[in-house]
């Protein structure tokens, strides 16, 4: 959720302009030590803690089926749809029907292109309103009204201009991928200091070398966090957009299975999404430490 | 004016910075001609024009009036015959010590060096100032002495006609300070470079010069007092205490500094 709200956020080890010392390390020794007594322990934990939880969650959910909401499924029927779709996730019976795992590959397919295309306009388009002062101020009026607006609402003008729901929905996900993008990319731009600058202009770097020795290095961490933001809400406003457009991909499935009333594989289909997302966050946080420069990995 | 071979002149130098409560004047008539081979400090109170003298000199700064030319040509802008070492270091963290070194060299030697000579240049200037060791860590890595010793590295791989010293040590302890004026001494006496060196610190102006250039406090600041120092070299820091040199050009930079006491510095 909290991607939605903050759309500007440092990277999580802030490069070290100042060039301050580096912290002390926390004393190595003693919780290395720590660690190897109880490892069992801590792996313990990791595990038997989120069980409670999800066990607890089963719980309620019972009770409450059987208590107050009869029509909702109760767990075995929704266990038995989740080994029903995942025994077959690949079928293909016609254009209409298809197994899940295709219907979150179109949807990751439109996520993606989406994505690259914001990737290619954001990004040079950050670089010049955080470079250049004239930009700034021509463009981030207009960013600033469209920023907070549902990227939903511009559904209806896609399909104006495309006729066609693919690109709609693409369109869709370029329109909520590029603000992070422009915005933290202007702020890495910003963020770049003057010494980093002087640097360059006692080694007389040429204005190709500055952007591809200096701007864009120094702004990467940004960019990936703007990459990182942009794809964790792309992927929760696609089930939105195709719901609206149909046709296939998962958020179609879902309106699809409520028509169909079929609300066992709803519930299965909303952890599927949660899965994805999980694993569009972790890989992209992946390639952000990669190139965290501060941290102190090789 | 120009002195028997002096490579820098400082000539009637003035600069003014127009600020928004209107216009501040930071130096005015600025003089001064250093030889080959000189090392000399600047050295005044807080706020007296000594680092705009010197982003002057590195051309990061136009002056107002006058002119600095270095073997006759006037300086219009930074470059690498006049490499900076920045108080703070200023690596790039992306890069690694060598990264950081081989970027300056790449730059400056382009096509005058192969790429295993420059390759071999960069690890020369990293073993100058002992920094061999830590050629592949990132400047997160290695601690504030360290990194000041890559950024002198990082200078002296230009080959400048004159090294600049904005207060390089200023932001490190006593003990890593003293390690490091050492090696700049040591440097100095074995590559016999031309250097301007910004500081506050007496004793380090005291120990590394040949000249002390002495500035009055600003607005419109100056050269206040010039003090040659006959010390001969090698110096050693331990032995110079009872010198009587040391302590005549060490009273007399504290006697100026004194006198020129502000309230705000003191």
């Amino acid at each position: 959720m909290k991607s939605v709200a903050l759309t500007i956020v440092e990277p999580a080890e802030a490069p070290d302009p100042a060039g301050l010392q580096p912290a002390p390390a926390p004393d190595a020794t003693t919780e290395t030590a720590s660690r190897e007594r109880k490892p069992l322990e801590a792996l313990a934990r990791a595990i038997l803690l989120p069980a409670i939880t999800f066990g607890l969650v089963l719980l309620g959910w019972t009770i409450m089926q059987a208590a107050f909401v009869p029509s909702f499924p109760d767990v075995p029927t929704v266990w038995n749809k989740a080994i029903e779709i995942f025994s077959d996730p690949f079928y293909v019976y016609g254009p209409n029907d298809m197994g899940v795992a295709w219907q979150v590959m179109y949807s990751l397919g439109r996520v993606v292109a989406g994505f690259l295309l914001a990737v290619a306009v954001g990004i040079p388009a950050g670089f010049l309103i955080g470079a250049n002062k004239t930009f700034e101020q021509a463009w981030m009026p207009l960013i600033a009204i469209l920023r907070p607006v549902s990227p939903l609402a511009w559904l209806p003008i896609g399909l104006l201009i495309f006729r066609a729901v693919d690109p709609s929905a693409i369109f869709v996900i370029f329109i909520t991928s590029i603000w992070p993008m422009i915005l933290n990319t202007a702020a890495g731009v910003k963020a770049i200091p003057q010494d980093y600058l002087n640097v360059a202009r006692v080694l007389n770097f040429n204005r190709r070398e500055m952007v591809t020795k200096i701007y864009v290095p120094a702004t990467l961490p940004y960019m990936l966090t703007g990459m990182q933001l942009s794809l964790g809400t792309a992927w929760m406003v696609i089930v939105a957009a195709e719901m609206l457009t149909g046709g296939i991909g998962i958020g179609f499935y879902i309106w699809d299975e409520w028509n169909n009333l079929s609300v066992p594989s709803i519930i299965v289909a909303i952890v599927i999404i949660g899965c994805v997302g999980i694993l569009l966050e972790a890989g992209m946080n992946h390639i952000r430490r990669r190139y965290d420069y501060a941290s102190k990995q090789e | 004016m120009p002195e028997r071979s002096s490579i820098l002149q400082i000539s009637k130098v003035g600069k003014t910075f127009g600020t928004r409560s209107g216009s501040f004047e930071a130096l005015r008539d600025v003089d001064l001609a250093i030889s080959g081979g000189e090392f000399v400090s600047i050295i005044g109170h807080s706020g007296c024009g000594k680092s705009t003298l010197l982003n002057l000199v590195a051309g990061l700064e136009t002056p107002t009036l006058g002119g600095i030319f270095l073997e006759g040509q006037l300086v219009d802008g930074p470059g690498p015959e006049r490499a900076v070492v920045f108080q703070n270091h200023s690596l790039l963290p992306w890069l690694t010590v060598y990264g950081n070194v081989r970027l300056a060299v790449d730059k400056v030697f382009a096509g005058r060096k192969s790429s295993a000579e420059r390759d071999a240049w960069a690890r020369q200037m990293l073993d100058l100032v002992n920094m061999s060791d830590a050629a592949e860590k990132r400047p997160a890595e290695i601690s504030g002495g360290m990194k000041q010793r890559v950024g002198i590295a990082r200078a002296l791989a230009m080959e400048p006609k004159v090294l600049l010293l904005d207060e390089p040590f200023g932001a490190l302890d006593a003990l890593t300070r003293a390690q490091l004026q050492d090696s700049v001494m040591d440097i100095h006496a074995r590559l016999g470079n031309t250097v301007i060196m910004i500081t506050h610190d007496v004793d380090e102006a005291v120990l590394l010069s040949d000249r002390i250039v002495m500035m009055s406090n600003g607005p419109a600041a100056g050269i206040g007092e010039i003090h040659d120092l006959t010390l001969s070299r090698p110096r050693r820091r331990l032995e110079l205490g009872e010198n009587l040199d040391y302590i005549a050009a060490r009273s007399a930079v504290m006697r100026f500094l004194t006198r020129n006491r502000t309230d705000k510095a003191a």
